[in-house]
């Protein structure tokens, strides 16, 4: 499947990609879900750090939505595991937080976040900042 | 023997007249010839004893010269006047004699003639006269007279020339002693001929009337002018006889007038005829020192007319006492407390006579003290016309004469009135300051107490203040985690996630949309306010350029322009030069400018321009719009909190209200500022004034 999707190319082609969106607030989290299925793209769930390491070694999503705030294991050191597991440091995390005081993103990308959303963000401008990380990405995916 | 004898002592004889012959001829010493002639005669002529007297240069004595033998004196002499004594009768007698005793005689009394003596006159023949040289005395008369003969004979030509000699000698002794005495005089001492001529000078006549011979012209004017002075005194001094004259001459050497007295006294002398001694007695000096004594006089005079007016215009008291306490004198000052004179007040003399006493009391203490020339002291006086207490302070001092002894006391008071006042403020002064110095160190102490105080709230406070800011970042997010649902599902509805909408769903789904919208920009500014009142928002420094940053802010409010059917217009100098600040600020100022400058326009033009002031080294970014303007007295309101131009909430035109206020705070926080010109109807500038280059923090 990844391999079709690589094979499509170009943002359209992103839609089919695996999106794991973290997030403790089940409203949000179900509304960014809804949004994104409704564009094309597939999309698993987690309500935590911890259950966001776990669905993100075994489902090797394209991409992961990370909420800051999280219980249990926060968006800022799940991040930094995912980022130093081989398995899954490929995957670009696209921080979302609701805290927009200075620090917060500075924090994110030194957890390794590759890009940084502050809510509000409704989910038209989220789908956007996703397409444009998955065009970003170095090279094709193929390979994994 | 007698045959041979008399050969013999013949030849003998001849050897030693020619022996005492060479002898005189070359000796030069007058006692040595007559002794050894004696010696001779004593030898050669059987003379038991003898003498030999000469007769002096001036023919006034004839002295013994040598004697040889017993009965001989060491020393005779006799008048040549007393021409009965036998031995000057010998000695101008023809030839020789023999003098005998002759009792009674007076003349017998001569010391040579105990025993008959022969006795032998002398002649030296001097040029072509015979001159008595002298006597040549032997005893007894028996001895050869032929031999005594020839020995006067040879020894009256050495007798006299040695005689002369040693006079001459002496004279000159004598001569160069009275001219030493002479020249030791500092009077000029001159003797003269009666026709004035001058015989003898000393050293300070010739000083003054003799020219020698290297002397400049002027001395030998002044010299020439000197004898005439001279020679016409003495004239007229021969004339007054016996008269003191006085004589004006000049300092040859000096060039100054002396002034001399001039005693003339005559001299008779029978061989020279009438000389006249002049004393000069030098009286310029004196004639000087009357001259001054009279002057010193005169000013001692003026100086005491000075005096006493010097003395009367110092305003201290000045009295003089006598050696007995008696006052002597004393100036205007001393009057007014020493004096009864001419005063109404009964009480005056009383106080007078205390002061007096007072005064006494001081000066005889220094009178009876042995030591020491001056006293200093308080004494406690009475103003005599008011009876006020007066202080003064006096210093005595002894006055002494040449002799050592005091002639007078004389005091000097000073009123000491002032400087026990002054004395008193200082102290008093003193006091304040002490009291000021410890008010101030209350004050200080309550300061530093205050300023622990507000530290220790400090402390206290920053926790505080750091709970706020937690607070606010929490509030924030706990706002915007609901808000971020509501916008999000409205916009799903809206975009038809959840299927289609009828017309009037979307319009009321719009609304929700855009209250919520306008919830979080309310709540942004609330937060941007209070960071930068809690000091949270940093300074991110960077230079740009400010066209991109324009083309940027209207990129980001093209839907807004598009909607407003607005002409935006950009001016920007060509010449601008990037700026150093912090970009998402400025831009932060801009888009609310710009957000504002269309929203409030209906219709018409808004222009965004930029230029730099090099002289002030700042940018100015202005908007300007042809809106409807603001009213000359809202131009303040319009940048304070939640506040819009009409005063009321800002409903109709949208927004907190916080923009301009928010503007306004990070314009200064760049070190720049905000400013609006406006009028109703006339449309609105507001500019942003900020600095090319902001100093780093």
């Amino acid at each position: 499947m990844p391999d079709k999707k690589a094979a499509r190319g170009g943002p359209r082609d992103d839609r089919g990609a695996l999106i794991l969106v973290v997030d403790d607030f089940e409203d949000n989290r179900e509304m960014y879900t809804q949004f994104l299925r409704f564009n094309g793209y597939r999309v698993a769930e987690a309500v935590d750090g911890l259950d966001a390491l776990t669905k993100a070694a075994a489902l090797r999503p394209d991409l992961i939505v990370m909420d800051l705030s999280l219980p249990r294991l926060d968006g800022w050191e799940a991040t930094r595991r995912l980022k130093k597991d081989p398995l899954t440091s490929q995957i670009p995390v696209v921080a979302l937080t609701g805290h927009a005081l200075a620090g917060h993103e500075e924090g994110a990308r030194n957890a390794g976040c590759d890009s940084f959303v502050t809510k509000p963000c409704i989910p038209a401008d989220l789908e956007a900042e996703i397409r444009r990380v998955l065009a970003a990405r170095p090279g094709a995916r193929g390979g994994r | 023997m007698a045959a041979t004898a008399p050969a013999r002592s013949a030849v003998v004889q001849a050897e030693a007249r020619l022996g005492l012959a060479e002898f005189l001829l070359t000796c030069d010493d007058l006692e040595e010839c007559a002794r050894r002639s004696l010696e001779w005669l004593a030898e050669y002529a059987g003379a038991r004893a003898g003498a030999c007297l000469a007769v002096d240069v001036e023919h006034t004595r004839l002295s013994l010269i040598a004697s040889h033998g017993p009965g001989m004196p060491a020393d005779f002499s006799v008048d040549l006047e007393d021409r009965a004594h036998p031995l000057v009768a010998a000695a101008f007698g023809r030839q020789a004699v023999t003098l005998t005793e002759q009792r009674g005689d007076r003349r017998t009394a001569v010391p040579l003639g105990r025993v008959p003596i022969l006795a032998q006159p002398m002649y030296a023949r001097v040029g072509r006269e015979n001159v008595p040289g002298g006597l040549l005395v032997v005893s007894p008369p028996e001895a050869n007279s032929a031999l005594v003969e020839w020995v006067g004979s040879v020894l009256a030509s050495p007798l006299v020339r040695l005689g002369r000699n040693r006079s001459l000698t002496e004279a000159d002794r004598r001569i160069r002693r009275e001219r030493t005495l002479l020249d030791a005089v500092p009077d000029p001492i001159l003797l003269t001929d009666p026709e004035g001529r001058v015989l003898i000078a000393n050293a300070r006549a010739k000083a003054l009337l003799v020219a020698g011979e290297g002397e400049s012209e002027g001395r030998r004017r002044a010299v020439a002018l000197n004898n005439m002075l001279f020679s016409s005194a003495l004239a007229q001094t021969a004339i007054q006889e016996g008269g003191r004259r006085e004589l004006l001459l000049v300092d040859p050497v000096e060039g100054s007038d002396l002034l001399f007295e001039l005693l003339s006294t005559a001299a008779p002398d029978t061989r020279e005829g009438t000389a006249l001694v002049s004393i000069l007695r030098n009286i310029s000096d004196l004639r000087r020192a009357s001259e001054e004594i009279e002057e010193n006089y005169r000013r001692l005079r003026i100086a005491e007319a000075g005096l006493d007016l010097i003395i009367d215009s110092v305003a201290d008291p000045i009295l003089v006492t006598d050696p007995a306490g008696a006052l002597v004198m004393m100036n205007a000052p001393a009057e007014r407390l020493f004096s009864v004179r001419g005063s109404l007040v009964p009480e005056h003399g009383v106080r007078v006579q205390a002061n007096d006493a007072h005064f006494s009391a001081f000066v005889s203490n220094l009178l009876f003290a042995t030591e020491g020339e001056r006293r200093r002291g308080e004494i406690g006086l009475v103003d005599p016309e008011t009876g006020l207490p007066l202080p003064v302070e006096a210093i005595s001092g002894k006055i002494f004469s040449e002799h050592g002894e005091v002639t007078a006391i004389v005091t000097v008071l000073h009123d000491r009135t002032e400087e026990i006042e002054r004395a008193r403020l200082y102290e008093e002064l003193k006091r304040a300051s002490a009291l000021l110095e410890e008010r101030v160190r209350q004050a200080t102490s309550e300061l530093v107490g205050q300023n622990e105080l507000l530290r220790r709230q400090r402390i206290e406070l920053e926790p505080a203040s750091a709970a706020k800011s937690q607070f606010l970042a929490n509030m924030s997010h706990e706002f915007r985690t609901p808000l971020n649902a509501i916008l999000g599902y409205t916009s799903l509805l809206l975009q038809g996630v959840s299927g289609e909408l009828g017309a009037q769903q979307e319009r009321n789904l719009s609304r929700v949309d855009s209250n919520a919208r306008h919830l979080l920009a309310i709540i942004n500014d609330i937060l941007d306010i209070s960071r930068i009142e809690a000091g949270k928002m940093p300074l991110h420094v960077s230079s740009f350029p400010i066209p991109a940053l324009v083309q940027e802010v209207l990129a980001e409010l093209e839907p807004l322009i598009q909607r407003s059917k607005l002409s935006v217009r950009v001016e920007t100098a060509r010449k601008l030069r990037p700026i150093s600040s912090d970009r998402a600020k400025v831009k932060q100022i801009v888009l609310n400018l710009v957000t504002n400058a269309i929203k409030f326009t209906p219709s018409g033009v808004v222009t965004v321009s930029a230029r730099n002031d090099p002289a002030v080294k700042e940018v100015e970014i202005a908007v300007r719009d042809t809106g409807i303007g603001i009213k000359t007295e809202d131009h303040e309101r319009v940048f304070e909190d939640f506040r819009q131009a009409d005063n009321s909430p800002a409903r109709e035109y949208g927004g907190a209200g916080l923009g301009l206020a928010i503007c306004r705070r990070l314009a200064s926080m760049m070190e720049g500022r905000v400013e609006l010109q406006s009028a109703v109807g006339q449309g609105s500038t507001f500019t942003l004034t900020l600095p090319v280059r902001l100093r780093r923090r």
